[in-house]
């Protein structure tokens, strides 16, 4: 404890030191309540289907390079196409939710115009309607477009139920002087010019913070693809995965390779984007 | 509506002058922006997607889920015959389709749990220590990770023998124990499945705010001798109290709406089916489309009736959406 910054010295000299152990210690304990799960897991993931029926849940495996079960896992359990079906979704549902967000956000900031407030309203109300209450019934309007079973029924829901970016684009592009769509009306640019070229490129930090909001909620929700695309060619990691309790039934060494498979860009993205991770999900809940 | 005092620097301006409208007090343009006949239809070109989504995908739904509510259709024959407030009354009367409701008691229970601990996390970790980001990472990253390799994980760890009993075992608590096998003991772990899962947005929101604070109320509060419980007690719960009630109501609504672990995990078996699971059963697997739309706008109201009641309590001066 060399570095103690002067706040934290201040602290300490009117703390018992019992209290900073009990802190790290309750830090400690959480810690281990969140990952002794995941790691058990991995450790399975690792073990032969043997070693899972004979050992016990916390044995560690024989072998820490058998990859075996994560190639059946990835070949049986098409997680190929899987990824496939789930990046061809994240591709154009995030780019939709990117241009629908911005540009309702641009037309009701920066336009006056009749039933401004109805548009508001609906867009508002929309909010408090919560999705899977809805589903039984937008399954037939998805139905009637005949979209079922295809993966345009989850990028249109995506793009068309996210009001949260319409709302962290709205605040953003408040914060953009309209002086500058102004000068660039004199020089003669026209409304969609303004948008394209001055407000979407100042749009970044706003538009960073919904891909990853909405790029992580796409990859893990399971519900949309559940319901919109039975059958099995269309899984997305999520249904691909939750197949897996069909043909493999109680081979847990394989099940855990799927399930670390799946967890693994996630852990990826994290490392590297953690801080844009946070204030992403701090303001996309708290619009 | 238009102007809300948030940071935006340009208000001031704009209300002034009516927004982004073109022709400037003395710079009369050739032709002006305003009298130009696509300057009307402008908005709307912009918003013709948008709103052609969310009126299809949002209150179309809305609007036949009402209908259908009061009809006896199975959501695949032509015919449907109104059957006014028969679904509803079955609804109320059949205890066993009611009886779903008390499963989200148990939710409701965890995110109790949830909100506390994540207060707990935000307002340590706020002043400095050491692995602070570290920690940090670890308690959020549950959040991120996909449900369905989350049900796989705890099913495993709550497998007879499985990861739990062992750990067990290790400090001699009684060895097997069928986690998953009565209602209560089942409806008990799957809560605690999501208390793992969700704390981490609760504390990633909390310490957001904690951490707007400004740093000179602490200084001020130690100068005056204030404990860390005292400085939690009037500075930091004060400060938070939006986002503590945003995440109340989320709570709530997600309790009642309660569906992917318990079906990932259990499939809705001894007696862990949430309302949603239920609805999602009579509506795609027993083609009670009327009943199952029943079921989803008592469950609308509901969550609808929270949101409103939680307004009225907690006036949160802080939002201006629109």
């Amino acid at each position: 404890m060399t570095t103690l910054t002067t706040d934290e010295r201040s602290t300490l000299r009117k703390r018992p030191r019992i209290g900073t152990a009990l802190t790290y210690l309750s830090l400690v304990v959480a810690s281990l309540v969140v990952l002794v799960p995941l790691v058990v897991v991995f450790l399975t993931s690792l073990k032969s289907s043997r070693e899972v029926s004979d050992g016990g849940a916390l044995s560690l495996p024989d072998d820490w390079l058998n990859f075996s079960n994560y190639a059946t896992a990835f070949n049986d359990g098409e997680m190929l196409r899987a990824f496939g079906n789930t990046a061809f979704i994240l591709l154009f549902s995030i780019t939709g939710t990117v241009l629908i967000g911005s540009m309702t956000a641009y037309a009701i900031d920066r336009f006056e115009f009749r039933m401004k407030k109805t548009v508001m309203a609906l867009f508002l109300i929309a909010t408090l309607v919560p999705g899977v209450t809805t589903q039984v019934a937008t399954f037939q309007v998805v139905n009637s477009f005949g979209l079922v079973d295809s993966r345009w029924a989850p990028i249109l829901l995506y793009m068309g139920t996210d009001i949260v970016s319409i709302y962290i684009f709205l605040q953003f592009i408040r914060s953009i002087p309209t002086s500058l769509d102004e000068a660039a009306r004199l020089d003669g640019a026209n409304t969609f010019t303004i948008y394209r070229k001055i407000i979407f490129p100042l749009l970044k930090p706003a538009i960073a913070t919904v891909v990853i909001v909405k790029g992580i909620t796409t990859y893990n929700d399971f519900y949309i693809p559940f319901l919109y695309m039975p059958s099995e060619d269309k899984g997305t990691i999520s249904t691909a995965l939750f197949r897996f309790k069909g043909p493999f039934g109680a081979h847990w060494e394989a099940i855990s390779a799927g399930a670390i498979l799946v967890i693994l860009p996630t852990l990826l993205i994290f490392l590297f984007l953690q801080r844009y991770i946070y204030n992403g999900f701090a303001q996309g809940a708290t619009k | 509506m238009t102007d809300t005092t948030s940071k935006a620097p340009p208000t001031p301006a704009r209300r002034a002058a009516p927004p982004g409208r073109g022709s400037r007090r003395g710079v009369p343009p050739s032709r002006s922006w305003r009298d130009h006949p696509l300057r009307r239809i402008t908005p709307w070109l912009f918003l013709l997607a948008p709103l052609a989504l969310l009126i299809t995908f949002t209150y179309v739904p809305v609007g036949n889920m009402i209908y259908y509510s009061f009809t006896d259709w199975d959501g695949v024959s032509p015919d449907r015959n109104v059957v006014g407030f028969e679904n509803y009354t079955q609804l109320f009367t059949r205890p066993e389709l009611f009886r779903v409701f008390f499963v989200s008691f148990y939710y409701l229970a965890a995110s109790a749990v949830q909100i506390v601990i994540a207060l707990y996390f935000a307002t340590v970790l706020s002043f400095d220590l050491r692995f602070r980001n570290f920690f940090k990472g670890i308690l959020f990253f549950p959040y991120l990770v996909n449900g369905v390799a989350i049900g796989f994980v705890f099913l495993y760890f709550f497998q007879d023998g499985g990861t739990l009993d062992s750990l067990l075992s290790w400090f001699g608590v009684g060895a097997d124990h069928a986690w998953l096998g009565d209602s209560e003991s089942a409806n008990t772990s799957l809560a605690g499945v999501s208390v793992w899962r969700f704390t981490g947005l609760n504390f990633v929101l909390f310490l957001g705010a904690i951490q707007s604070i400004p740093g000179e109320l602490y200084e001020a509060a130690q100068l005056d001798g204030a404990s860390r419980w005292q400085q939690f007690r009037h500075i930091i719960a004060p400060s938070i109290r939006p986002v503590l009630s945003l995440s109340v109501i989320l709570a709530i609504s997600g309790s009642l709406a309660v569906f992917e672990i318990p079906y990932i995990m259990t499939g809705g078996a001894t007696g862990t089916s949430t309302f949603v699971i239920q609805t999602v059963k009579l509506a795609f697997q027993f083609n009670k489309t009327g009943l199952a739309s029943a079921c989803a706008v008592v469950l609308l109201l509901i969550i609808l009736v929270v949101t409103w009641i939680q307004r009225r309590l907690v006036p949160d001066d802080k939002v201006d959406l629109v």
